[in-house]
């Protein structure tokens, strides 16, 4: 069985962020970056599904500038068997244009599951996994907490608001991964030793037209504040007042 | 949750200041590259978020205690034992041939440090257990490795070092366990161990106790002890866990602090037979020990840093975000509340941690350094100096972290008001647990006994020379950076790179003039020793602990200060540039507030006050 897992890196979301001076990205200078949450799942379900198969083989792709090789090494020391390296200068925000891209390298290449995360955490589109789907012609499922394959065919469960359904679909498919499956496993340091020497291909993205791009990006406005005006039902009327006068909320 | 250390200071020291990434370099660890240290750094990172400080709350409400003779731990304990053992860390600087990943010291301790902020109680299982095996390692029968080592490696088994006795804890001449030898040439133990870390548990499949006895008929005091591996479960040659081993848990003690790790007392052969295996040669017992105890007391420093940098980074952000009165001078009572880190005296408080906690990181990760160098550098001078400065060093390392860091953890509190004095809030934990720091693996009194009677005394002062003689290179390095000598008139100190190369060149006279005073004290207490009886002596052998470990810590702030104003007058800008002053700032702090006190102390030692001596019993 082969399975590929699309993996972003995305920056590390426990900053403060500051928008660029081009007043369209955040700004990059001392951002740390890691591979995107839902990815961490993706990978994880890949890997089990894996050993549950036995014998397969699990490819990492991710798309970007150099940086990205970090992010798949990290993959690979989580004990995925091959990384791809698809080389742009910046990801676009256009969903299409990369979906475009990694279906080029995808198509052909005999995955029997293609994973995502259910989206990046920067960017949060949840478009590129069913827009791959669609370029190859394969049927999706988008959102699954669990995953089983057996038999060329596969098997999802999907949370809904307080429901959960499972889903069938044949193989060769697109799924994205939500959290619910088990955590993604730690690079051990056996691991993280294993990854230097596997495979990291290196290729040039073949990034489809941007037709989307971000135009300004701000930072939400400074919350003031809260304000203690006193204790009692004394208060209420005073309360009432700015409810009605400041917060114009009543 | 926010990350400790700060990943901005850890790459700062290790590659800054450290020169760790020389260490890919050496045959040992040529697997490595920067980009591999940095994966193994994360891993702990999550590792630690992830397993350990979750419930680092819950290991303290709920300690360990007995059902029927066992002692339950929280579920979470097992759980974060097991996937500290899988992520590699437990054997990670062990060779590889023995299942281990050759890991330097100094990544490993970068790594470790993130376990001991997030939850030390859970994480010294591990380390109690990579100490064990490393002394097995280092002592061991090929037989011991195959049967103990490999398990405790792989974390089936826990280990422990079993050194106190009820009446024999600073004094371990005075231990009395007795071992009685056997005809297949095992030992039969009896007697009773006291503080014994880890002594009872249930989270792995056995544990391995090393074991300070005498052999019957030993020679009394220190050269009458022998060192066994004594498993509380038998193995057999196949390494298949069997019987009891006749150690019996004589009860639980009931911490103050770092309430998760077991504390216990042992009871050996007291129900049924215990076998002991001796480790290396009979009486070197304690030789062998030393080595797992040079190397606990270095880690006890890292704890202590830990502790007090998660409650600096907590103190610091509560800061930010706490809004509180108004500055000094502002009538306006409709005006917003300020948040607290704009009031001087709370700021005053952070730098004093800072200064303390990111110097005691230094201090540890420095001495790992050595041990790096002690073991794989290529050089013998180097591998020889490494050895020196770490015999000089030790007793500072263990003790001034965790004393220093009881005042910063103090201060923390201070900067949470109420809220830091409350359970609900991780300070007054972190205050507990620290204050272990100072008592174990040999009291602060005793580490200030080694360095005054005997570190800073042997071949002729051979390793405290050496340490002088690195700090006066530290001033040499200092003045080169801001072109030979104290430049500028500003007094704005890190500002700008014109007051970088000031505050900087400031602090190298300040630090010439210490490494003085503590060299002159040095020397007029040897003076004194050759007349004196050695009590007296050594009566204010504290304060000398003290006075050096305010010097060290001088050289070690003066080594960042230098890497962070050569920084800035290269033209660093950003938030780098923000770093960079901080770091300057904290030096200039340390050099302004702190190290001013070692003339007062220098001069209590230097006149060889006799208060305390001479104070009598009968007078209290």
């Amino acid at each position: 069985m082969k399975i590929a897992v699309c993996i972003k890196r995305v920056p590390d979301m426990d900053v403060r962020f500051k928008i660029a001076a081009s007043g369209t990205a955040v700004d990059e200078a001392g951002l740390k970056y890691d591979m995107s949450d839902f990815d961490g799942y993706a990978a994880e379900a890949a890997l089990q599904v894996n050993e549950k198969g036995g014998g397969g083989e699990v490819t990492a792709l991710c798309l970007g500038p150099d940086a990205v090789q970090e992010t798949l090494r990290k993959a690979l020391s989580m004990g995925i068997d091959k990384a791809v390296h698809l080389k742009c200068d910046a990801v676009p925000f256009d969903g299409w244009a990369i979906a475009q891209a990694l279906a080029a390298q995808l198509g052909g290449g005999g995955y029997d599951l293609i994973l995502f995360g259910r989206m990046s955490i920067d960017s949060s589109n949840q478009s590129v996994g069913p827009m791959v789907a669609e370029l190859l012609g394969l049927p999706c499922v988008t959102a699954a907490s669990r995953l089983d394959v057996s038999g060329g065919t596969g098997k999802a469960q999907r949370e809904l608001e307080g429901a959960s359904e499972t889903v069938e679909f044949p193989l060769p498919a697109v799924v994205s991964i939500d959290e619910g499956v088990a955590r993604p496993r730690y690079p051990s340091l056996k691991g993280i030793m294993a990854a230097k020497k596997k495979p990291l291909e290196v290729k040039p993205a073949q990034l489809g037209a941007v037709t989307v791009t971000v135009t300004t990006m701000e930072l939400p406005p400074e919350r003031n504040a809260g304000r203690i005006i006193g204790e009692g039902p004394d208060m209420v009327p005073e309360l009432v007042r700015l409810l009605q006068t400041e917060a114009k909320v009543l | 949750m926010t990350t400790v250390p700060s990943p901005r200071d850890l790459d700062f020291l290790l590659y800054e200041v450290l020169d760790t990434a020389a260490l890919a370099a050496r045959p040992r660890h040529g697997e490595y590259s920067r980009e591999a240290f940095d994966a193994v750094i994360d891993t702990a990172r999550q590792l630690a978020a992830d397993h350990l400080a979750p419930h680092q709350k819950a290991n303290d409400e709920h300690e360990p205690h007995v059902v029927d003779g066992k002692v339950v731990t929280i579920p979470e304990v097992a759980r974060a034992f097991r996937a500290v053992a899988d992520a590699g860390f437990i054997a990670a600087t062990h060779d590889a041939e023995l299942g281990g990943m050759q890991l330097p010291h100094t990544i490993a301790t970068a790594a470790l440090l993130h376990l001991d902020a997030a939850n030390v109680a859970t994480a010294s299982y591990a380390l109690l257990t990579t100490g064990a095996a490393n002394l097995i390692a280092a002592h061991g029968s090929d037989d011991q490795k195959a049967r103990f080592l490999a398990p405790m490696l792989a974390g089936r088994f826990t280990g422990t070092m079993a050194l106190s006795e009820p009446d024999a804890g600073s004094s371990l001449a005075d231990l009395r366990t007795r071992a009685t030898p056997m005809d297949d040439g095992t030992f039969r133990i009896t007697g009773t161990k006291m503080w014994i870390s880890g002594g009872e548990n249930e989270i792995a499949e056995n544990i391995v106790h090393l074991v300070l006895a005498r052999i019957d008929g030993a020679p009394p005091g220190v050269r009458g002890i022998s060192l066994f591996v004594v498993p509380k479960r038998l193995v057999d040659d196949r390494g298949a866990v069997g019987a009891t081993n006749g150690v019996v848990l004589g009860g639980l003690i009931h911490k103050m602090g770092w309430r998760g790790t077991t504390s216990t007392v042992l009871n050996f052969g007291e129900q049924g037979p215990c076998t002991g295996y001796l480790v290396g040669r009979a009486h070197h017992g304690l030789a062998c020990m030393f080595h797992m105890m040079n190397e606990a007391r270095i880690g006890v420093g890292r704890a202590g840093a830990a502790m007090g940098y998660a409650a600096y980074r907590y103190s610091l952000e509560y800061a930010r975000t706490r809004r509180q009165g108004r500055l000094p001078g502002e009538k306006d009572p409709t005006r917003p509340q300020v948040p607290i880190i704009e009031h001087p005296d709370v700021r005053r408080m952070l730098l004093q941690q800072k200064s303390v906690v990111e110097a005691a990181v230094h201090l540890t990760m420095l001495c790992a350094r050595l041990v790096d160098d002690l073991e794989t550098a290529a050089d013998e001078s180097v591998r020889r100096e490494a050895g020196l400065l770490l015999e000089v060093l030790t007793p500072v390392a263990k003790s001034w972290p965790g004393e220093a860091c009881q005042e910063a953890i103090s201060n923390a509190m201070q900067i949470l008001g109420g809220y830091g004095f409350a359970r609900e809030y991780p300070i007054e934990q972190l205050y507990r647990d620290n204050r272990l720091n100072p008592i174990h693996e040999g009291t602060n009194g005793i580490q200030a006994l080694d360095l005054l009677g005997r570190k800073v005394r042997q071949d002729d002062g051979a390793a405290l020379t050496l340490l002088l003689a690195r700090m006066g290179a530290t001033v040499a390095a200092a003045r080169e950076a801001v072109g030979g000598g104290t430049a500028g008139t500003s007094t704005n100190g890190g500002g700008t790179s014109l007051g970088a190369a000031h505050t900087l060149g400031t602090l190298a006279d300040a630090l010439e003039a210490a490494v003085a005073r503590l060299a002159a004290t040095t020397g007029a207490l040897g003076e004194a020793s050759a007349t004196l009886p050695p009590a007296r002596a050594l009566a204010n052998a504290s304060v000398y602990l003290e006075l050096a470990s305010r010097t060290i810590v001088a050289w070690l702030w003066l080594q960042q200060a230098t890497v962070a104003a050569r920084a800035l007058v290269a033209g660093t800008t950003g938030d780098d540039a923000e770093f960079y002053r901080g770091k300057l700032q904290a030096a200039r702090y340390w050099f302004g507030w702190e190290l001013p006190r070692t003339e007062a102390q220098a001069a209590l030692l230097t006149r060889l006050d006799s208060t305390v001596y001479e104070m009598q019993v009968a007078w209290f």
